[in-house]
């Protein structure tokens, strides 16, 4: 039998005790932020000569992008491989890449010292650098990812432009301007779904090159050529979790059904997903012979052993099972635990592994720093809620005796 | 109608092929607009003899004041009691010496430390925007009017040398030496150089150097470690070093021969040889969903 599902903007009104208090964590972050662009980065972060990277980098910037992978994997699994039982997914998921990339860019920018020459990489070009190759490929998949959106937005207001007053008279123009968009978006969006994914693929690689420069300041753990390839099958990993966990929230946050039999079968991919990830990590160390630092108690063993066990052996034996895939609390656990193995992992790997030669101090993320982290993860969340109820991004079931799904998606066809 | 729609499909699908391949075809430029990283064979260097050195500090009010940093009295760096912490190059200070203890003499070793100018520099390889270059004679210098300030040089650099601002909010600088580039196009000897009393630092051609510093080993071998720091570490460096004890007892960090941005070029360049992997996956991926396409519309008919 069929379920069917058909997107909507949510009713539910939008200010509660909840969202009252994500507003105030994202007010305070904006608070320190202002003060970072009136004093300095130094003014409110712990960051030093020895340790220019800090969680604005390794958190907001590189488990950011990790997280926003969602995108490219729905979109990989449901227009690509046209699994046409994910499309319900596929929105939610296209909305949170969307927020989560703007929201890293964000997070780039204010933690370069000359944030307002951003674009100078537009211009000025290095084929050498990793970081000008994970630069122009987010600029671009950012932008990717806005034009796949673009549908969503032209179908709202395609037969509903209703200007007031003086501007009456653009409503016709404006209405034929948007159908034009609207049929030529259709027939083109296979192009940037495609592009997404292989835009997607470059970057998410390329993030874990941009550590391999730093050789021996590096911990011997993570420190490997194969970096890119770790990177990419963990941000991989992490898509489908990331889905589950933020599908589950909205379903409880508006008081809809999970829709657990889409979940669980998502579910059941991660699974062996995480087995060839754990695999490759312990061969990497294995021919590496790096598990002697396993045998010694170090911040680095502890770490590395923690994201190992409880981000990726755990969550994997979780998703094998049948009846964690079925219970939303069971697969939501299980999501939070992937999702959180591989935060760790991007921590690790851009901070706890970072030991210069020089260091006197060690870096903890100071109260500024953390406020502004966590200030733009509550301003996504904001951003999230009242997209969704003005747009029609999540689905819910559509009232019996409905037979023909009415959800098509641009490109599909 | 499907047979339209897949028609058109293909059709896109050869356009985006023909338009990458454009894109591929600007590759080379893409490797011209990297920064230079020129290896002359005439390149200068420094040797830093720290058997020499007396740990007078002058050059490091030499070089504050050719780089129009506030410097103070001369008299002032007389002071030993900085000697009591190692200290580091930073904003407001290119250069430093350090005092170590010396175990087998009993006589202090004096080591000045600043930017190595790599021949295979980190900092230029990782720059996004190509801010650092090497340049002809040698030297290793930042271009302010690129710089987007992001650090990524300070995360890459083996020696842990460009430093960075933190406390201005507009224009922040990274601050290394710079060879005293400017003095030396006009024909003047680096600052620190100029001013060395002992002579414990000499400027020269690079080759000439490595000869230098091999005849120093040969003829006084109970002076000197038989090593010199930076003629192979990293893919070699301009500045040089020699001492009479193991350098890891002078904090300088272990680092093999191979260019500190080896690794990370052959991958990057791996990744995009000519655009080839990203296109290859774009057409498998455009394969795949044209293939899926159709399997669906066989079913459905
Ligand atoms: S020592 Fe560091 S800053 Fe100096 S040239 Fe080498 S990599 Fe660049
Ligand atoms: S901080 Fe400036 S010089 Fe250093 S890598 Fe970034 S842009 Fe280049």
């Amino acid at each position: 039998m069929e379920m069917l599902m058909n997107p909507s903007q949510m009713t539910k009104k939008y200010f509660t005790p909840g969202v009252m208090l994500v507003s105030l964590i994202a007010l305070n972050g904006l608070i320190f932020l202002a003060l970072r662009l009136i004093f300095g980065v130094g003014a409110i972060t712990n960051l030093d000569n020895q340790h220019p990277w800090g969680i604005w980098i390794g958190i907001d910037v590189a488990a950011g992008v990790a997280l926003a992978a969602g995108g490219f994997t729905t979109a990989a699994l449901g227009h690509i491989m046209h699994r046409e039982e994910y499309e319900v997914v596929i929105r939610p998921a296209l909305l949170t890449a969307l927020l989560g990339y703007t929201f890293v860019a964000l997070s780039v920018a204010i933690d370069l010292g000359r944030w307002y020459s951003i674009w100078h990489p537009l211009i000025f070009w290095n084929g050498n650098s990793v970081l000008f190759e994970v630069g122009i490929c987010v600029m671009i998949y950012v932008s990717v990812l806005y034009i796949e959106f673009l549908p969503i937005v032209t179908k709202k207001f395609i037969g509903n432009v209703r200007f007031k007053g003086m501007l009456a008279k653009l409503n016709s123009p404006v209405d034929k301007l948007l159908r034009m968009l609207d049929r030529g978006l259709d027939k083109t969006m296979f192009i940037f779904i495609i592009a997404g994914v292989v835009l997607s693929c470059l970057h998410q690689s390329s993030l874990g090159t941009l550590m391999v420069i730093a050789g021996p300041k590096m911990h011997p753990l993570w420190q490997t050529p194969i970096l890119p390839l770790l990177f990419l099958i963990s941000a991989i990993c992490v898509g489908f979790p990331m889905v589950i966990m933020e599908s589950l929230i909205a379903s409880r946050s508006f008081k809809l059904k999970p829709e657990m039999h889409v979940l669980s079968k998502l579910g059941s991919y991660i699974g062996p997903m995480l087995g060839i990830y754990l695999a490759f990590k312990v061969i990497d160390i294995l021919i590496r012979e790096a598990f002697v630092y396993l045998m010694v108690l170090s911040t680095e063993s502890v770490m590395f052993s923690i994201e190992i066990i409880f981000g990726i052996i755990l969550p994997m034996r979780l998703f094998f099972s049948k009846v964690v895939r079925e219970s939303p609390l069971g697969i939501f656990i299980a999501s939070m635990l992937v999702i959180l193995g591989v935060v760790l992992n991007r921590l690790n790997n851009f901070i706890v592994a970072y030991n210069p030669p020089y260091a006197t101090t060690s870096y903890f993320p100071s109260i500024g720093e953390i406020s502004v982290t966590l200030g733009f993860v509550c301003i996504e969340v904001l951003m999230y809620r009242l997209i969704v109820k003005y747009f029609p991004i999540i689905s819910i079931p559509e009232k019996a005796g409905v037979f023909k799904t009415k959800y098509s998606i641009q490109g599909s066809k | 109608m499907a047979t339209q729609g897949r028609r058109d499909f293909l059709k896109s699908l050869s356009a985006i092929g023909i338009s990458t391949i454009g894109v591929a075809g600007i590759t080379p430029s893409i490797t011209k607009a990297s920064p230079e990283n020129i290896l002359s064979k005439d390149r200068m260097g420094v040797l830093v003899d720290t058997t020499v050195c007396i740990g007078c500090r002058k050059c490091e009010w030499a070089c504050k004041n050719a780089h129009d940093m506030p410097s103070g009295s001369i008299d002032d760096y007389e002071n030993e009691s900085v000697f009591d912490n190692k200290r580091r190059p930073d904003y407001s200070a290119l250069t430093v010496v350090n005092k170590y203890q010396n175990d087998k003499t009993g006589s202090p070793i004096n080591v000045k430390v600043q930017c190595m100018h790599c021949d295979q520099p980190a900092c230029v390889s990782a720059c996004i925007v190509g801010a650092f270059s090497k340049k002809e004679n040698g030297s290793v210098v930042w271009d302010e009017s690129k710089c987007i300030g992001c650090r990524y040089c300070m995360v890459a650099c083996p020696f842990q040398i460009p430093s960075f601002d933190y406390h201005k909010a507009l224009e922040p600088e990274i601050r290394k030496c710079d060879f005293c580039f400017d003095r030396t196009a006009e024909g003047k000897l680096p600052a620190c150089i100029e001013i060395c009393p002992v002579e414990a630092i000499t400027y020269g051609r690079r080759e000439d150097l490595v000869q230098v510093a091999q005849e120093k080993i040969k003829n006084y071998p109970e002076r000197y470690n038989n090593h010199i720091l930076g003629e192979t570490e990293v893919g070699g460096t301009s500045w040089m070093y020699m001492a009479g004890v193991d350098f890891k007892n002078l904090d300088f960090p272990t680092l093999g021969d191979k260019s500190a941005p080896g690794v990370s070029e052959s991958i990057q360049h791996g990744i995009f040889s000519y655009f080839v992997p990203p296109v290859a996956l774009y057409a498998l991926l455009g394969g795949v969903m044209w293939i899926s396409k159709n399997r669906d519309k066989k079913e459905e008919n």
